[in-house]
């Protein structure tokens, strides 16, 4: 059951709102219709749910003003573009078609003329765009579930973040952040020709330099937010959530009700802009990603009869407990799962800065646990030193080595705990870059592998490499100056010689003996199964 | 609403006694607008679109009239305030403390920049500053100072500003004038932050980012009149008190009525910490940055006060408070105005000689075989033949007859100077008039001279 809602009650509730639907009760419905309604019912749908579809398209900043009937835009992850895939944009068309309210057959009345017109568009445009999608697949939506119907093949499409060496692409991009009225912000420096897919900017051009001040656009809470992404001052998957949850917290506090909007459907088409700014600033992480999707749903399920204020404690209340729930006490819980794995006399090896790993480990000594750490550090982030000195701080007896150095000091280590950014959908683990070798090297010494991940980290993707989903840091940061000389300061002049910062890699199942998630301790495998067991809970 | 932009154009420009006598320095012209246009048109092009004015009536009642104020596209809330001069940076803040809804931006008249201003304000956003400031390395003033005999060695006081390793953070402000024996830091700072740079050659352009806690802090606190002279040493030094470090305070608001029966420094101390609420402080704990490397604490080292700096080393940043400093600033405003150098109103001969850093105001009137280099000349002024004007000022409606030579002055608004004259390097004043074959070097002149001018030792009259 969800927070508070029964299935009933809501489908019941949006059925007369005509609000948006969650996938299973569309996937219901559709199935439904599709029984009843054959040949003549399909051809209708589909030219209705291509006005939707187009309509869709075109209103997807606006408001929907009025038209109860038009949902808003979905709560996709924030890597899709979402044009509305046709799937629930057909059990959207039906429900308000069983309904009185005339608006909600007026659009399709009055889109009849150009109905024609638009199919034929519409076939030729998915024709192309079928192609594509076939052609290359590594990264499928997740989003995209629902079963196609026979008529039209199923479009797989990319996320825009991978597909930056595709000037279409980054046309539409260009142009969806200049409706949102925010900066784009311009690639850095020559890519790696395998990494050419991805966004590379620079720290030294924030895109503060296009904003004016003050930042009327977006709100300055944001505009912080962003600025400290992109900085590194705030940096970690936990931290980052617990920031935007903050910032969202902020907005929603000095948000008004326009005049004749609902604060459920102008609140979320508020936070749009705000997310594509974030993500200009800083792509965002899979913990980000699931948080916007949890508060975006929190505020669609507003009830319309509520008053603003309400509305708006409610929500911040969700926030909190939110947060409360999925990091303070989920720390707190595998915490508890990791002290058993704990015994007397262990060498722990960690590697990096991962929050909860050092919370873990700060909890254990202080439930009297006798075992020593060695941090495994790696360039250009080094932030093994911030662990190294949180441990130290708390009175552990810590080593530091580099990663080069990893299968020397292996022999010495009984275990390694490493944290998680993301765990993928095929049990794979997202996480900083040299994690993988760090599970490869352990592997071979017969050195078990635990990673400590919340699962609300939990993502729906599905990555088997590093190479098609990542995110390039900035290049100059490799640059050091020792005694003086800095040897690769002018880098770009060299025409063949390309700096490669990668922040992300992902690591097999099989290298993983176990996940400590607030859920237990399950194995690498069992990640699909609580996906599952989460998306029924809601 | 982000920022609030506050603009101090009450100052009375007391080190330039002669050209602020009859024009009030937000006023003056510079590159043929006015002094205050500068930083007004500063804060528009970032993209304000309110600015708060704090100014004297009688520079409201100029700003009203002159008709490049009218350019000015953003609302001017004016605020005026008695003239008499006892009104501190600190007290006007204070002043307007009911119309300051969010942190402030105070700016000074007499700025002229070309900064990039958000990179002061990202350092004020990004680590959640109480203080964010601009400096600038100081450019010697190349240009001889009509009026002044030899080079003028400054007894000016300096200004010492420690900043940390990385340049962005403030960490000791002090000006020569309070440091009587020697410079003395104190050990917590030295602790907290092993290596200091202390600079001495620093412009501070009087651009300030300030939380509106420190606004409610003035408010408070009568007893701080200037923000540069007594607030920022303040505010500078409290970074690393032993009060702001340990804040047991997670008060609601009646708490702090309860400290102000204590004791006012609690609450004041109170108010100006930047209390942050418990998720951001979750975020940091759980963020693996740290601000500086090297010892056991935490970033900020736990310390809520933050004060940065941007110094710039490349660009402009002049302010304009004394005549060395006016001078420089009309040389280089062609530069930094996007309008044409010479007003398309102005008529100019053909056998007019003009070089390209040279500013010509609305309806001039200049005559044949003038030369004219390296000069401003402002509106309404006629300027008669077989004049040579080179690297001088010459304000609004001067007439300048046949045949003068002038060079390195400033002459200022309706003086007329007679036919023939020779100045060097001199300063006239509003008003005045030089005779014909009058040749004068290195003076002054003002109402109070005007006298002396007449029957002077250094003038000769005719060869």
């Amino acid at each position: 059951t969800r927070d508070g809602l029964c299935n009933t009650d809501d489908i019941e509730r949006s059925k007369t709102e005509g609000k948006e639907l969650t996938k299973e009760e569309k996937q219901r419905l559709r199935k439904e219709k599709k029984q009843q309604k054959k040949n003549k019912e399909k051809n209708d749908e589909k030219t209705s749910h291509e006005g939707e579809k187009k309509k869709n398209k075109k209103k997807k900043e606006e408001q929907p003003a009025g038209s109860a009937s038009q949902p808003p835009a979905q709560p996709s992850p924030k890597a899709v573009p979402a044009p509305a895939p046709p799937p629930p944009a057909a059990a959207a068309v039906p429900v308000p078609a069983s309904e009185a309210p005339a608006p909600a057959d007026k659009p399709a009345k009055s889109k009849a003329d150009l109905k024609a017109e638009r199919r034929a568009r519409q076939e030729a445009e998915r024709a192309s765009k079928g192609k594509k999608g076939d052609v290359g697949q590594p990264a499928p939506t997740g989003k995209l579930k629902a079963p196609p119907s026979e008529l039209q093949p199923v479009v797989k499409r990319l996320p825009e973040h991978v597909q930056v060496d595709n000037p279409e692409v980054v046309k539409k991009l260009a142009k969806k952040l200049e409706r949102q009225q925010i900066p784009l912000r311009s690639d850095y420096g020559y890519k790696v020709s395998l990494f050419s897919h991805l966004h590379q900017y620079s720290r030294k051009a924030p895109l503060t330099q296009q904003l004016g001040i003050p930042s009327t656009v977006i709100h300055p809470a944001i505009v912080r937010l962003g600025l400290q992404y992109s900085q590194g001052i705030v940096a970690g998957s936990n931290a980052r959530s617990v920031a935007l949850l903050h910032a969202f917290q902020q907005v929603i506090r000095d948000y008004t009700t326009p005049p004749n909007e609902e604060l459920s459907r102008d609140l979320v088409n508020k936070l749009k802009p705000y997310i594509s700014f974030l993500n200009q600033c800083r792509p965002l992480s899979a913990s980000m990603g699931n948080a916007i999707k949890y508060i975006k749903k929190e505020i669609s399920n507003i009830p319309s009869q509520c008053k603003e204020e309400e509305a708006k404690i409610k929500l911040l209340n969700c926030i909190e407990r939110y947060i409360n729930e999925k990091i303070v006490l989920a720390a707190k819980a595998i915490a508890k799962y990791s002290i058993e794995k704990i015994s007397d006399g262990d060498v722990i090896l960690v590697y990096g800065c991962s929050s909860l790993v050092n919370h873990i480990l700060c909890e254990a000594f202080e439930k009297k646990r006798k075992f020593r750490v060695i941090v495994v550090d790696s360039r250009p982030r080094l932030e093994g030193r911030e662990a190294l000195r949180r441990l130290v701080q708390k009175g552990i007896s810590c080593t530091y080595v580099l990663i080069s150095a990893v299968s020397y000091i292996l022999p010495e280590v009984s275990k390694v705990f490493l944290g998680a950014h993301a765990l993928l959908a095929n049990g794979y683990v997202m996480s900083r870059v040299g994690t993988s070798q760090i599970a490869l090297v352990a592997k071979a010494f017969n050195v078990p592998v635990l990673v400590c991940c919340e699962t609300y980290k939990f993502c729906e993707r599905v990555q088997t490499d590093s190479f098609v989903s990542n995110e390039l840091d900035d290049p100059d940061d490799l640059i050091v100056t020792r005694k003086g000389k800095t040897q690769l300061e002018h880098w770009q002049k060299v025409p063949s010689l390309g700096l490669l910062n990668l922040v992300y890699d992902v690591t097999p199942p099989d290298f993983v003996d176990l996940v400590i998630t607030d859920l237990g301790m399950i194995p690498c495998t069992s990640v699909p199964v609580v996906l599952r067991v989460k998306n029924v809970d809601q | 609403m982000e920022l609030q932009a506050v603009l101090m154009a009450a100052g009375g420009g007391s080190r330039m006694p002669d050209l602020t006598y009859n024009t009030p320095k937000p006023m003056l012209p510079v590159g043929n607008k006015p002094l205050m246009w500068h930083p007004l048109n500063l804060l528009e092009r970032v993209g304000f679109e309110e600015v708060i004015v704090i100014t004297t009536k009688e520079v409201q009642k100029m700003m009203s009239t002159d008709p490049k104020m009218k350019d000015v596209k953003m609302k001017l809330d004016v605020v005026c305030i008695q003239e008499d001069g006892d009104m501190g940076t600190a007290d006007a803040l204070r002043h307007i403390q009911q119309k300051i809804k969010t942190d402030v931006l105070v700016v000074s008249c007499d700025l002229i920049t070309d900064v990039a201003l958000h990179e002061v304000v990202d350092l004020f956003r990004a680590h959640n500053a109480t203080l964010a400031m601009l400096m600038s390395k100081a450019h010697d003033f190349t240009e001889t100072v009509p009026g002044q005999k030899g080079k003028k060695k400054t007894g000016e006081q300096r200004d010492f500003v420690g900043v940390d390793q990385s340049g962005k953070r403030l960490l000791f402000m002090a000006n020569e004038a309070d440091l009587e024996d020697g410079l003395s830091i104190r050990k917590s700072i030295m602790r907290k932050h092993p290596r200091m740079h202390i600079k001495t050659g620093l412009v501070d352009a009087h651009l300030y980012c300030l939380k509106k806690a420190v606004v409610d802090f003035l408010a408070d606190n009568k007893s701080i009149s200037s923000i540069r002279g007594e607030l920022l040493p303040y505010l500078v030094r409290k970074q690393f008190s032993k009060t702001t470090n340990c804040p047991k305070s997670k008060d609601d608001a009646d708490d702090q009525t309860q400290k102000t029966a204590d004791g006012s420094t609690n609450s004041t101390e109170l108010l100006i910490c930047s209390r942050d609420e418990p998720l951001l402080q979750l975020a940091q704990e759980r963020s693996c940055w740290n601000d500086h490397r090297g010892d056991m604490s935490e970033a900020y080292h736990g310390g809520k006060l933050r004060c940065y700096v941007h110094i710039m080393d490349q660009g402009l940043c002049y302010r304009v408070n004394t005549l060395a400093a006016y001078i420089e600033a009309n040389r280089l405003a062609s530069k930094l105005l996007e309008e044409p150098a010479v007003h398309p109103s102005a008529v100019i001969s053909e056998r007019c000689q003009m070089g390209p850093d040279s500013i010509i105001g609305a309806q001039c009137q200049v005559a044949d075989k003038t030369s004219i280099k390296r000069s401003t000349i402002g509106n309404s002024t006629t300027v008669k033949e077989k004049v040579k004007v080179t690297n001088s000022i010459i304000m609004h409606g001067v007439t300048i007859e046949e045949g003068c030579n002038i060079h390195g002055c400033v002459i200022c608004s309706n003086a007329v100077i007679g036919r023939g004259a020779d100045l060097k390097y001199c300063l006239v004043g509003n008003g005045q008039q030089i005779e014909a074959e009058g040749e004068a070097h290195s003076f002054h002149t003002s109402t109070f001279n005007m006298l002396s001018l007449f029957s002077p030792p250094t003038v000769t009259r005719g060869t």
